[in-house]
């Protein structure tokens, strides 16, 4: 069996007597774009934040490509390749849509006070825009360049959080309830642009509670509850799986 | 107007300016321009969020270390104020690894603590900070001979002149460092340090970048007061101090590079023309807290905000 690009291997992470995930498993392919399901509370945000680096966890590991990287710092998580977008729009609300686009940037361009002082740093202010452009013509934000990030309506701020992201260029990207706050439309042009972020060569790992866009577009599925693994599989295997229609409670609704 | 005229004529009305003051005038000019660059080397520091109250102790260390270099060991002045603030940022940098293991509040308790603790260092060793007496007689900038003319620095306008142009080169050092990508990172860190860190910046070591750097421009200014006003001790750098560049830095507003520059401008004249020329000068940290308090109230957003309305006013109308 070929190496996942990322291994989450019995990963624990408990605050306080609640145990938010519970010894949870599972692996992400290169080039997949990976659902990770669950009723509110399951503890999906919690993994995304052990997997970037914003929690250590308690026990287990999490490795990209073999090496282990859980209890690095989230930014030393990030320069290995490894970004994430926040389940609450969380944005430079202050900031220009390009200027956090350029924030995004960061990792490539590494800004230096010397160089900026001589103005020896042109080519890489260049290079850096045009870099941030792409990532917001993707998003068709590019024409919201200098609006304030906070002035943006709801769904426009989702679409400049995977800028941001994606501006960084990631090897996976990490994608917390991106579809909140879209309508269908919307909805429909963002599961577009995933696959093509998909076969441009980056990989997704998506927590979403729209089902139909979490089943139109996930080629696996891991579904947990509670902080333990529930079930994993296709699309198809996962809506006909009996613990996770009972998760669910009443979930025929939703795993339509 | 074009801008390069707005410089020009900015430039000339800082050079005429002297020349209509009164001897005692020109002094206060020559700390007024000082406390510019350590009232803008503060925000440089608040850029990334953090608020300090060790800030004016930083300037000392500055102070304290031109002064000794320069008595000691002989150096050039001009020489010992760079290794002055070099000294400073130096203490910046050694203090950042305990005080950035700290946020928001207990960072600004913490700076405070640090600071107490350099001055209790200078008042506790006379040898060679002088104790609670400080030191004295510090060397004074060394004539410049020009060849047709020999610059005096004793003289408040000579001094003064020198002071504006170094203190003109580290504004606009800090002001480039703001435009830049740097700057960028700074103010990302201050508005959402989560997000910055996940886009792969080291928000720590950032936070370190702000504050080293806003020590050095900070000690800058001190070694420039000390080789003017030849005197210094503990209490040159306490508390009270510090108030007014709060007060400054508020007052002003910190949202713009210029708001807290006007705010220390404002009060300073407002200061020296009312209160000293009214006989309230003892009544002055009454009146800057009365002052904090008002602006706090009727202009949250510091003078900035009403200078940013007026530009905006002018450009739309
Ligand atoms: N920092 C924390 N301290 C204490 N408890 C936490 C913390 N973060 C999360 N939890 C708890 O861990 C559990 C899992 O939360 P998590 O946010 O991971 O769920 P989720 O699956 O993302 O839910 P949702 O679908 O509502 O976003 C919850 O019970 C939550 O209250
Ligand atoms: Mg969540």
């Amino acid at each position: 069996m070929s190496r996942p690009l990322l291994e989450v291997a019995k990963l624990t992470m408990r605050f306080g007597g609640l145990t938010a995930v519970d010894e949870l498993s599972f692996r992400v392919e290169q080039g997949a774009i990976h659902g990770l399901i669950g009723p509110n509370g399951a503890g999906k945000t919690t993994t995304f934040n052990v997997i970037s680096g914003f929690y250590k966890p308690t026990a287990g590991e999490v490795r990209l490509r073999g090496e282990v990287i859980s209890g690095l710092k989230m930014s030393q998580v990030a320069r290995r390749g490894v970004v994430r977008t926040f389940q609450h729009s969380t944005l430079f609300a202050e900031l220009t849509v390009r200027e956090n686009a350029l924030v995004g940037t960061h990792m490539a361009f590494r800004p230096r006070i010397l160089s900026a002082l001589l103005g020896s740093d042109t080519q890489d202010r260049r290079a850096a825009q045009a870099r941030a452009e792409e990532a917001l013509d993707f998003f068709g934000l590019l024409a919201l360049a200098e609006v304030m990030a906070g002035d943006l309506p709801h769904g426009h701020q989702r679409a400049l959080g995977m800028a941001v992201a994606l501006a960084a260029r990631p090897e996976i990207v990490l994608l917390d309830e991106p579809f909140t706050g879209m309508n269908p439309e919307e909805t429909r042009e963002m599961m577009e642009l995933m696959r093509k972020l998909r076969d441009s060569g980056v990989t997704i790992l998506l927590v979403e509670h729209d089902m139909h866009a979490i089943m139109g577009l996930c080629d696996r599925i891991t579904c947990m509850s509670f902080g333990k693994l529930l079930a994993e599989g296709n699309p198809q295997e996962i809506r006909n799986h009996p613990e996770v229609i009972r998760a669910y409670l009443g979930g025929a609704r939703h795993v339509a | 107007m074009p801008r390069g005229l707005a410089w020009l004529l900015l430039a000339l009305v800082l050079v005429a300016l002297p020349h209509g003051l009164s001897f005692s005038q020109q002094e206060i000019l020559v700390f007024l321009t000082i406390n510019v660059l350590l009232v803008a080397s503060y925000r440089l520091l608040t850029l990334t969020g953090e608020w300090s109250l060790g800030h004016v102790v930083i300037m000392g260390v500055g102070a304290y270390a031109s002064a000794l270099l320069s008595k000691r060991l002989g150096i050039y002045v001009p020489v010992a104020m760079l290794l002055g603030a070099g000294v400073a940022a130096l203490v910046a940098y050694i203090l950042s690894f305990p005080l950035f293991r700290m946020k928001g509040f207990y960072f600004l308790i913490g700076s405070f603590a640090a600071g107490e603790v350099i001055r209790l260092l200078w008042k506790r060793f006379r040898d060679p900070f002088g104790g609670p007496k400080g030191l004295k007689r510090i060397e004074g900038m060394p004539d410049l001979d020009l060849g047709v003319y020999a610059l005096d620095f004793f003289e408040p306008i000579t001094y003064y002149y020198f002071a504006a142009a170094v203190v003109a080169f580290c504004l606009w050092i800090m002001w480039r460092i703001e435009r830049s990508p740097v700057g960028l990172t700074f103010h990302a860190i201050h508005w959402q340090d989560k997000l910055a860190e996940a886009s792969g910046v080291n928000v720590r070591a950032y936070r370190t970048r702000a504050f080293v750097l806003a020590s050095g421009f900070a000690g800058f200014s001190g070694a420039l007061l000390a080789h003017y006003i030849g005197t210094i001790n503990p209490n040159s750098f306490d508390v009270e101090q510090m108030v007014f560049v709060l007060t400054w830095a508020i007052v002003g507003g910190t949202a713009t590079f210029y708001g807290p520059i006007l705010g220390c401008i404002v009060l300073t004249v407002l200061n020296e023309i009312v209160l000293r020329e009214m006989g309230f000068e003892q009544m002055r940290p009454l009146v800057y807290g009365l002052i904090m308090i008002l602006s706090v109230l009727f202009l949250p957003k510091g003078l900035e905000s009403v200078v940013q309305r007026v530009l905006s006013a002018r450009k739309t109308g």
